[in-house]
C-alpha cells in the first residue's frame, strides 16, 4: 500500500525491439525506479491502436510495481496518428494472429531479459487485445498470468475464419499453462454473454484455474474514461481484481 | 478488425484531409468500433489513398440511419443528374 512519505519515481520512455519477423517494433516501457526485482506485464493494444489510454496503462501498470510494455502491434502498417494507422489495419481485417503472437513473445522475452524483472510475466489487454492476451498465453509458454478485459473474438464460428485469424483462439485452451482474469460486460456485443459462458465452459472442460466476472450495467470498453462506454463503479472494481490478482500471480 | 465487417471498393476522386487535398482512389467500409462515435458500432468509411500512407484519409462515422439516407441521397442526385443530362463523359466543366 502506498503511503505518502514514500519514495516514488518512474521511467517511461519508447524503445525498439526485433518484432518476430526481425523488423523493428516500436514498444513503451515503463518501470518503477528502482532494482525491483519487479513482475513484469505486457500490455496488449486494443483495436482502436497503440494511442494515449495504452500509454497511460502502462504507466499505471508500472505506479503499482510493474515492469510493462506495450508494443506496437501495428507497426508494419506504418507511422502517424494512432487513427490512422488503426483505421488501416481495420480495413485490413486485423493484423495476421501468427504476427502477433511472435511480436507478444518477443516483448515478454526483453521484459525476462531485464536484471529488475522477477521472472514473472503476465499478459494485460482489452479488446482485440484481450483476446491477444488469451492467445498468446495459450500458444506461447512463458506467461504466468492473463488478464482479459472484455476480448472479442476467442470464440468464433468457422464462416469467421479469416486468413489472418485461422483459428479460434478457444480451441487452444488445452495449451493455456497460467491462470486467466477475464472481465466482461453484460451490455457487450462482442463477447456476448454466451460467448464468455462457452469459454468459460472450455477453461473448466480442460481443469484451467480462472476467474471470469461479469458486470451489469456495463458493454464492451467500460474502462475507457474518454468514451460514453465508461462505468465508473465497475471499472473501478475491475482494477482493483486485476491488481489483486495479479498481485497473487506475479509475485516472486 | 474485431467485427471483421468491412470491404473495400476503389472510388476515384479528391479527399481533403489533415494535411489539404489528395487523390483518393479507394474507400474502406466497415461495421466496427469507431474512433469519436459514441456507439460501440458504426458504419466507418475511410477514403484513402494507401500510397500516401496512414495519414492520407478522410474518416466519417455513421449511423445507421445516417448511413442508407446517404446511400439514398447519392443516388437521388446522381439519378436528377442524369435526367437532366449533366452527367456524361466528359467529367465535370
Amino acid at each position: 500500500m502506498y503511503t505518502t512519505d514514500q519514495y516514488e519515481g518512474m521511467l517511461a520512455e519508447t524503445v525498439a525491439i526485433r518484432g518476430g519477423d526481425g523488423g523493428r517494433v516500436l514498444a513503451y516501457c515503463a518501470r518503477p525506479l528502482g532494482s525491483g526485482p519487479f513482475p513484469g506485464v505486457v500490455l496488449i493494444h486494443h483495436m482502436p491502436g497503440w494511442d494515449e489510454w495504452y500509454r497511460e496503462a502502462t504507466r499505471r501498470f508500472a505506479h503499482h510495481g510493474y515492469v510493462a510494455i506495450s508494443p506496437n502491434l501495428y507497426e508494419r502498417f506504418g507511422h502517424g496518428s494512432p487513427e490512422d494507422v488503426a483505421a488501416a489495419v481495420r480495413a485490413d481485417g486485423g493484423v495476421p494472429d501468427d504476427q502477433a503472437v511472435a511480436d507478444l513473445e518477443v516483448s515478454m522475452q526483453y521484459l525476462r531479459a531485464l536484471p529488475y524483472v522477477n521472472g514473472k510475466i503476465g499478459a494485460f489487454g482489452t479488446c482485440s487485445g484481450g483476446r491477444y492476451a488469451v492467445l498468446v498465453a495459450s500458444r506461447v509458454n512463458g506467461f504466468d498470468a492473463v488478464v482479459d478485459c472484455w476480448g472479442g473474438g476467442v470464440v468464433m464460428p468457422d464462416d469467421q475464419l479469416t486468413p489472418q485469424r485461422p483459428v479460434a483462439p478457444i480451441d487452444y485452451t488445452a495449451d493455456l499453462d497460467c491462470p486467466v482474469l477475464g472481465l466482461f460486460g453484460t451490455e457487450d456485443h462482442s463477447p456476448t454473454t454466451a460467448d464468455v459462458a462457452v469459454h468459460e465452459e472450455a477453461l473448466k472442460k480442460h481443469g484451467k484455474e480462472f476467474e471470469f466476472h461479469m458486470y451489469e450495467g456495463a458493454g464492451h470498453g467500460f474502462f475507457y474514461y474518454h468514451r460514453p462506454s465508461y462505468r465508473q463503479a465497475q471499472a473501478v472494481d475491475g482494477w482493483d481484481k486485476i491488481w489483486a490478482f495479479l498481485g497473487q500471480k506475479l509475485s516472486s | 478488425m474485431c467485427t471483421m465487417i468491412v470491404q473495400k471498393v476503389s472510388v476515384d476522386g479528391f479527399g481533403k484531409g489533415a494535411n489539404g487535398w489528395f487523390d483518393m482512389n479507394q474507400a474502406n467500409v466497415s461495421w466496427d468500433h469507431p474512433f469519436h462515435a459514441p456507439e460501440e458500432h458504426a458504419l466507418n468509411i475511410d477514403f484513402v489513398n494507401e500510397s500516401y500512407g496512414p495519414g492520407a484519409r478522410v474518416a466519417v462515422e455513421l449511423s445507421v440511419e445516417g448511413a442508407r439516407q446517404l446511400v439514398e441521397t447519392i443516388q437521388s442526385v446522381l439519378g436528377e443528374a442524369e435526367n437532366r443530362g449533366l452527367v456524361g463523359e466528359e467529367g465535370p466543366g
